[in-house]
């Protein structure tokens, strides 16, 4: 069992992937199969980059055992009053100048579904949102 | 082929990167939107954009793409550039427009 942290700056765009490159070369470590690698690493930074884009701040807490990865990503910020229209594709609440960087496309929340095994996303307005990860090692 | 032999065959400008240009080019990806990239593109790919700031290279890392081509004269910003030299994958620089480009790039891949 490993367990790991990281704190995520909100709007600190040259920070942005700092947590998903550290995750990749620990799990690179571990010898895990580099197709299960691929997948957490799009589904992380994903992630990461909303903290940075629409939170204020976050936590990233991972804990690996012989089974799975799970990734819990707590931030505080506006939160999401719609969670079923923010994962569609290409709905994005981004600002113009995230926009304008190729960020905001719509595009992120599918890509985290598409690349864990289990994704619940929970939230609260004005509050934060807390988005969980699941990654199974053996399948 | 290595990311120093496209360059040399697109005519293209080394702005940093150097430690990549052995690098091996599987195949291209062009776009400008980065969870795109980050979604579709594949492990070896040259990545060709007008993005010019780090979180290019942030994505290129975790995607072990080969290189990046900027398009229309765009040169990479310092922040860029630093990270460039630092993952040791190359930006390169073209002044054809992404689609010419693109179109070069699938030739000249597709002919080997």
């Amino acid at each position: 069992m490993m367990h790991f942290e990281f704190q995520v700056e909100g709007g600190n765009f040259t920070k942005a992937g700092a947590a998903s490159s550290q995750l990749k070369k620990i799990l690179k470590q571990l010898n895990v199969d580099p197709k299960i690698v691929k997948r957490i690493v799009v589904a992380l930074y994903e992630a990461e980059v909303n903290i940075v884009a629409h939170a204020y701040k976050g936590d990233i807490i991972i804990d690996i055992d012989t089974q799975k990865i799970g990734i819990k990503l707590i931030d505080e910020g506006p939160g999401i009053p719609d969670i079923e229209q923010a994962m569609q594709l290409g709905y994005s609440t981004a600002s113009p100048s995230v926009r304008e960087m190729g960020f905001g496309a719509g595009m992120g929340l599918p890509n985290i579904k598409n690349n864990s095994d289990e994704l619940r996303i929970t939230s609260e307005v004005n509050k934060g949102t807390i988005v969980e990860l699941i990654t199974y090692l053996n399948q | 082929m290595t990311v120093s032999e496209l360059a040399e065959q697109l005519n293209l400008r080394v702005f940093s990167g150097n430690e990549g240009l052995n690098h091996e080019i599987t195949n291209g990806y062009t776009s400008d939107l980065l969870s795109d990239v980050m979604g579709h593109a594949e492990a070896g790919n040259a990545w060709i954009t007008l993005q010019t700031h780090r979180n290019v290279m942030a994505i290129s890392s975790l995607k072990d793409l080969s290189a990046v081509i900027l398009v229309k004269g765009f040169e990479p910003e310092a922040d860029m550039l630093a990270q460039s030299n630092e993952e040791g994958i190359p930006v390169l620089g073209t002044n054809d427009e992404t689609f010419v480009i693109s179109g070069k790039l699938y030739n000249l891949l597709n002919k080997q």
